[in-house]
C-alpha cells in the first residue's frame, strides 16, 4: 500500500475554507452533519485546525484578498491533503468570475483533486463527491 | 395624496435649496436639492418627521457624481430619496454620520468606491477595499468620453 | 495599566488562520470596544449587474446570500416593476409571498439552530436544522433546489405551484406547527437559557433608531416596522397576519420574536394555499416589453430585515445603476451598543442574535493581547468559553429562582 493509500485508509477529516461566498455551499455542508444526512457515520469530521485536516473543501469565488489566505492555508496543510472544490462558484467562479476583485477559481491559485458542482450541491451530492474521492485515493 | 402633500411641505420650508421635484407617485418622492442644504433638511426629515434613513446610492454620471439619500417614513411606507449632484473634479459633502450612525459605513463604500469625500466623517477609513483593489483606485467611476 | 485583548468568535467549524470579522478589544472579561473588518466577501455585484440583463440580474443577485437568497430578487422585481409599471397576477402574487414565507421559516430555523449552538445547546442545533429540511424538501419540490430558487422574473414567477402540489405543502405546514412549538419550548421556557438571553445584547429603542436597523432586530426592541405592513407588495396585504415585536430588545426578545414569527409565516403561507385554489391554475406572469427610462425603488422583508433595491434604467436592457442594500448592513453596526460592556462569552450571543448574514457569521474574530501582540484565543475558543458560561449557570442552579 502506498504511502497515500495508507494516509487515507481510515476516516477522513475535513477542513473548510469559504471564499467570497453566498453561503448556500456553507449551509449545505453543515447540513451533511445534521441527523438526515450525518456525516459522521462515514468517519467523516469537520475540524478546527488545517493541521489535523485530510481533505480540504474550498467554496466561494475566490476575491483578491481571500486568495493569500488561501495559498497559505494550502501551505500550512499537512501532505498529503486532498482539496475539493465545491459548488459553481468553487469550480469556475460562477456567476462571480466577471466581478473586478474575482482572484480564482479554485485551481488557478491550489491544485484541486475533485470538484463537486451545483448551485449549491445537495448534501447528498457532497457526500458522494469526498466518498468518491477517499474511495479512488 | 400623501406624497404630494409631503413634497410641498418640505419644498415651502426649504425653499430655495429645492431645484427639482423628479418624481412624485404613491409611497416613491425624489427631490433633487442642493447639496450644501443636505443636513438641514436631513435634519428635518430624521428629527422632526421621524424619518428613517435606508441608504444611499452614489452613481457617476456625466453630470458628476450623483448621490441619492433615501429616506423611509415607515408610518406610510413612503421611500422620500434626496438627490444631489456633486462636483466632477473633486466630488465633496458634508458627512450625515454626526447626526445619527446609520450612514456611517455607506459613507465610507461611496468613498471608496467613487472617491467622494464626506466632510467631518468620524472616521473615514476602509471598509471594503484592503486588499481588494489599490489606494487611490476608485472602481465604480466610469469613463465618459 | 489594563491589558486589552482581543477576543475571537468562532465560526461551527473555526478557521485560524482567518483575518477577523469581529475583533473584540477586551480589558479582563469585559469588552470594551468592536471594530469590524471585512472586504473579504466583496463580489462587486452592483457593478456586475450593469452588465447583465434584467432577466440574468435575479440569478445573480440570488446568490448575494444563501440565506435571504429570495428577498433579493423579490426587491428587485419590485424595483423594475415600478419602473414599468407592471401589476402581476394574483396568482403570481401569492406564489411569491409563498416562496418568500417558506424562507422566513427555513431561515429562522437556522438562526435557531445556530443560537443554540452558540449558548452549548447543540441539540437545539441539530432538531432546528433537521426540522429544516422538509422546508428544504417542499422547496426543491417547487423549484427544483433547495436554495436558489429562481423563482422571479420580471412580470410574475417561473414557475407555477400546482393545485395538484398543495395538499402535500398543507401537510408539511401542519408538521412544521408542531416541530416549532417543540423548539419554541425547548428555548422559551428552559431557564438556563433564560439566564444566557435575558438582559444581554440589549439594544434601546433609540439605538435602533439611531442605527436605523430593522428585521426582527429592531421589533424586538418595540419598534414595529415590518415592510411587508408598511409599504405592502405581493399578497400581503391580501391576508390576515400580524406583526411580531417585543420589549426588552436583548437576545431572549430577539429569539421570541423569530419564534413567534415562524407562526404567522406557517399562516400567511396556508392563508395563500386557499387563494391561488380560488384563482385560475398557470395564470403566473404577464407580457412585458421593455422597461423604459425611470427609477424604481423597491423593498422587500427578509427574514432578517428590510432589503432595499434602487434602479436606474436608461432604456436599454440592462440597469444603468443598482444599488443593493441587505439588512444586515444597518443591523451588524448595532454591534457597537449590544457587545460592549459584555462579557467575552455574553458577546458571542450578542453577536448572532442580530442574525448577521451567515457569511458574516461564518468568519467571527481572533483574541489578541493588546501589549504583546500575541494571539491568545482562537475561535473554538470563543466558542469554548461561551459554553462553559452555560455550564456554569446549570450548575450553579442559578435561573431555577
Amino acid at each position: 500500500m502506498g504511502f497515500k493509500d495508507y494516509c487515507f485508509r481510515k476516516s477522513l477529516w475535513v477542513f473548510h475554507f469559504g471564499g467570497a461566498s453566498c453561503n448556500n455551499c456553507d449551509i449545505e455542508i453543515l447540513d451533511c452533519l445534521t441527523p438526515r444526512h450525518d456525516l459522521e457515520r462515514f468517519g467523516i469530521l469537520l475540524v478546527g485546525s488545517i493541521r489535523h485536516a485530510d481533505v480540504l473543501l474550498v467554496n466561494g469565488s475566490i476575491n483578491t484578498r481571500d486568495k493569500d489566505r488561501l495559498i497559505e492555508l494550502y501551505r500550512q496543510a499537512p501532505k498529503p491533503i486532498l482539496v475539493v472544490a465545491i459548488g459553481a462558484c468553487g469550480c469556475t467562479g460562477g456567476i462571480f468570475a466577471e466581478s473586478i476583485t474575482f482572484a480564482g477559481p479554485v485551481d488557478a491559485i491550489i491544485p484541486v483533486d475533485a470538484y463537486i458542482p451545483g448551485c449549491p450541491p445537495k448534501p447528498e451530492a457532497i457526500i458522494a463527491g469526498i466518498v468518491k474521492l477517499a474511495g479512488k485515493k | 395624496m400623501e406624497t404630494e402633500a409631503v413634497i410641498e411641505n418640505i419644498a415651502k420650508k426649504f425653499i430655495s435649496d429645492t431645484v427639482a421635484f423628479d418624481l412624485v407617485k404613491s409611497r416613491r418622492g425624489i427631490i433633487t436639492i442642493r447639496h450644501t442644504a443636505l443636513t438641514a433638511i436631513a435634519e428635518y426629515l430624521y428629527r422632526s418627521e421621524g424619518y428613517r434613513f435606508i441608504i444611499a446610492s452614489a452613481l457617476h454620471t456625466r453630470r458628476g457624481f450623483e448621490i441619492y439619500y433615501h429616506f423611509s417614513l415607515d408610518t406610510s411606507g413612503l421611500i422620500l430619496s434626496l438627490h444631489v449632484i456633486l462636483d466632477k473634479e473633486k466630488p465633496r459633502i458634508e458627512s450625515l454620520s454626526n447626526m445619527f450612525s446609520a450612514s456611517n459605513w455607506i459613507e465610507r463604500e461611496m468613498h471608496e468606491l467613487f472617491g467622494i469625500d464626506f466632510l467631518h466623517h468620524p472616521n473615514q477609513e476602509k471598509l471594503i477595499s484592503d486588499g481588494n483593489w489599490a489606494e487611490g483606485v476608485y472602481p465604480y467611476r466610469k469613463e465618459f468620453k | 495599566m489594563s491589558r486589552k485583548t482581543l477576543i475571537p468568535i468562532g465560526p461551527y467549524h473555526p478557521l485560524q488562520e482567518e483575518p477577523e470579522l469581529f475583533k473584540l478589544f477586551c480589558d479582563g472579561e469585559i469588552v470594551r470596544d468592536i471594530k469590524w473588518e471585512t472586504g473579504y466577501n466583496h463580489r462587486s455585484i452592483e457593478k456586475l449587474s450593469e452588465s447583465k440583463t434584467y432577466d440574468q440580474v435575479f440569478f445573480l443577485v440570488e446568490r448575494i446570500c444563501g440565506i435571504c437568497s429570495t428577498s433579493h430578487p423579490f426587491a428587485f422585481a419590485n424595483a423594475v416593476e415600478e419602473i414599468a409599471g407592471i401589476e402581476i397576477t394574483d396568482r403570481a402574487k401569492y406564489i411569491r409571498s409563498i416562496i418568500g414565507e417558506l424562507e422566513r421559516l427555513h431561515s429562522h430555523l437556522l438562526w435557531v439552530g445556530l443560537a443554540g449552538h452558540f449558548l452549548g445547546y447543540n441539540t437545539v442545533f441539530m432538531w432546528a436544522w433537521k426540522y429544516r429540511e422538509p422546508v428544504l424538501d417542499l422547496f426543491e419540490m417547487i423549484t427544483g433546489n433547495r436554495n436558489s430558487y429562481a423563482m422571479f422574473k420580471v412580470g410574475g414567477v417561473r414557475r407555477d405551484i400546482e393545485n395538484s402540489k398543495i395538499p402535500v405543502i398543507r401537510k408539511v405546514l401542519a408538521d412544521a406547527r408542531k416541530k416549532i412549538d417543540l423548539l419554541a419550548g425547548a428555548v422559551m421556557d428552559d431557564p438556563v437559557i433564560h439566564a444566557r438571553t435575558k438582559g444581554v445584547g440589549v439594544l434601546t429603542r433609540q439605538d435602533i433608531i439611531d442605527y436605523a436597523a430593522v428585521g426582527p432586530t429592531a421589533r424586538a426592541s418595540g419598534v414595529a416596522i415590518d415592510i411587508r405592513k408598511d409599504d405592502p407588495y405581493a399578497a400581503y396585504p391580501l391576508v390576515n397576519w400580524k406583526v411580531i415585536t417585543a420589549e426588552g430588545g436583548d437576545v431572549f426578545a430577539k429569539a421570541e420574536v423569530r419564534l413567534l414569527e415562524m407562526y404567522e409565516s406557517v399562516s400567511i403561507i396556508e392563508q395563500c394555499l386557499d387563494g391561488l385554489e380560488k384563482v385560475r391554475e398557470g395564470d403566473i406572469t404577464v407580457k412585458v416589453n421593455e422597461i423604459p427610462e425611470g427609477i424604481g425603488a423597491g423593498r422587500a422583508e427578509a427574514p432578517r430585515g428590510e432589503v432595499f433595491h434602487f434602479v436606474v434604467s436608461d432604456g436599454s436592457n440592462s440597469p444603468a445603476r443598482h444599488k443593493i442594500r441587505a439588512p444586515s448592513y444597518v443591523n451588524i453596526a448595532t454591534f457597537k451598543k449590544s457587545c460592549i460592556g459584555q462579557t467575552i462569552a455574553d458577546a458571542t450571543i450578542s453577536l448572532a442574535a442580530v442574525d448577521p448574514c451567515y457569511c458574516c457569521t461564518e468568519r467571527m474574530a481572533a483574541a489578541y493581547d493588546v501589549s504583546s501582540g500575541k494571539r491568545i484565543l482562537n475561535a473554538t475558543e470563543l466558542i469554548g468559553i461561551s459554553l462553559k458560561r452555560t455550564e456554569e449557570i446549570r450548575k450553579s442552579g442559578a435561573g431555577h429562582e
